[in-house]
């Protein structure tokens, strides 16, 4: 239950870095945060001087670390709050949010089963809390991440990603230019692809399909025709747009 | 109002009185959802509705279309803050449907396929205010969006108004649903923002 976790609270930027051309990594420092699970999310309200506001959500990038939260904010070129957040607000600016909100789409350390995150896009921010969570608490489910992404710049924490984790398989997929070397043509997402890349339905591992909803309107299906019980399988579904 | 943002300007916006405050409006029809999509045959499609006395009263497929329905035309609005202007269904309204049901019961909670459960207070389902929507746009109703039928409840957000509906327990006492046990207002007014507990 949240209730009463829910006011208003202002936070501000404390360190901003850029992850792909188009998308960056926002520090915020939020006195009075109450603790998140990886998975959930915040609302950020934006006001104008004239008194204009408005909301939009994001997904937590971490997971808790006292006052400090992360989020990771892809550009839309037409957009009127990300561009904002990714070339405008500044170190030491204000901004008001509240959370954590979602208590769906969310991984418990506490849990053994194996992790199946498959993200499109941005949505590898909440799944990226996820893996960074399991470090945070020396877990040891086993993890692995199907990552889809246009071409190799637009690959999110990529030092990280590449970096070997015990425990944790990374996929990444290209749908636009594949790196040299990799094998296959660039293309979506498809049968095979989560076939290879996934867990056996047999193992019952947990799934978690994040991104735009139409890749994952593709991928929830693909699960569900592989064999996965639909209630394992949990999604967010960031908006319209295909990637 | 809230604290300033430097340099947010937003953007020209446009003052349409028919958009609940924080929505924009989409021509598209976003999909949101829980999990996956369940399809759900219509040959095994039954309306189950459940008094707090246990009387249940079914519906199957041909019986709801042997029902008289109606075309609604009606603004939606998703707590996601998309709403969509003039959306046309077809489907049976809940008057109909529960004409015949004996209660005392103030609540209601919707069950769906899949597993998914909203509350709401019955009054809110009645007076021509909620319908079992089977067309969107002059077509059967998709499995995306719910096919095939869904509850069409277009005065509170849009996650009350659940895909791949299946029935309806009538209850003495409110109860939380899916999305409300996780911390989702109880009633979700959009002109009043009620999005989550405590709104
Ligand atoms: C649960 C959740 C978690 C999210 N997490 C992240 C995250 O971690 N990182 C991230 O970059 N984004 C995330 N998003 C998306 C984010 O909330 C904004 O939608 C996005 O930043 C675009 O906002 P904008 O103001 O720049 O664009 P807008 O001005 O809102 O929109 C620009 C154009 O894109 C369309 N559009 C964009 N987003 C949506 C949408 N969600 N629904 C319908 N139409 C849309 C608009 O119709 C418009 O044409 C998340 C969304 C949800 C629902």
């Amino acid at each position: 239950m949240v209730r009463g976790k829910l006011a208003w609270r202002v936070g501000r930027l404390a360190e901003g870095r850029d992850e792909t051309p188009t998308a960056r990594t926002l520090v915020l420092d939020v006195p009075g945060w109450p603790g998140h699970l990886a998975g959930q999310h915040v609302d950020i309200r934006l006001t104008a001087e004239d008194g204009y506001s408005t909301t939009r959500t994001y997904s937590l990038a971490s997971p808790t670390d006292g006052e400090r939260i992360e989020i990771t904010v892809q550009r839309v070129p037409d957009g009127e709050v990300s561009p904002f957040l990714t070339e405008v607000f500044t170190v030491g600016d204000p901004v008001e949010l509240r959370g954590p909100v979602g208590g769906w789409f969310v991984w418990r350390p506490a849990s053994p089963d194996p992790v199946l995150l498959i993200a499109g896009g941005a949505g590898i921010v909440p799944v990226m809390a996820m893996i960074r969570a399991r470090r945070q608490v020396g877990g040891r489910a086993p993890f692995k991440l199907l990552y889809s992404v246009r071409t190799p710049e637009d690959v999110y924490y990529a030092d990280e990603l590449r970096r070997p984790e015990p425990g944790l398989d990374v996929t990444v997929l290209y749908t636009r230019k594949a790196p040299d070397g990799w094998p296959g043509e660039p293309h979506r997402i498809a049968v095979a692809d989560v076939n290879t890349a996934g867990w056996p339905a047999e193992f019952s591992p947990q799934c978690f399909v994040c991104g735009p909803t139409g890749f994952v309107e593709t991928v929830a299906n693909v699960l569900v025709a592989l064999g996965h019980d639909p209630r394992r399988v949990k999604t967010e579904r960031f908006g319209p747009s295909g990637s | 109002m809230g604290i300033v943002t430097p340099g947010f300007r937003g953007r020209a916006r446009s003052a349409d009185e028919r958009l609940p405050p924080g929505q924009y409006l989409v021509e598209d029809f976003p999909v949101l959802s829980a999990g996956p999509t369940p399809r759900i045959r219509t040959e095994n499609w039954t309306f189950t509705v459940t008094t707090e006395s246990g009387l249940r009263h079914e519906w199957s497929w041909s019986d709801l279309l042997a029902l008289p329905s109606e075309t609604p035309t009606v603004d939606i609005h998703c707590v996601t803050r998309w709403s969509k202007l003039d959306t046309t269904w077809r489907g049976v309204s809940l008057d109909t449907l529960l004409e015949d049901v004996d209660t005392a019961a103030d609540y209601a909670m919707v069950q769906a396929h899949g597993g998914y459960t909203t509350n709401l207070p019955l009054e809110d389902l009645l007076d021509g205010q909620a319908w079992i929507a089977f067309e969107f746009d002059g077509e059967d109703l998709t499995s995306e969006h719910g096919g095939p039928a869904r509850l069409l409840v277009p005065h509170l957000y849009f996650w009350k108004s659940a895909k791949w509906v299946k029935g309806l327990r009538l209850m003495l006492d409110d109860e939380p649903g899916f999305w409300e046990a996780a911390g989702y207002h109880d009633y979700g007014d959009p002109w009043r923002e009620q999005r989550y507990q405590g709104d």
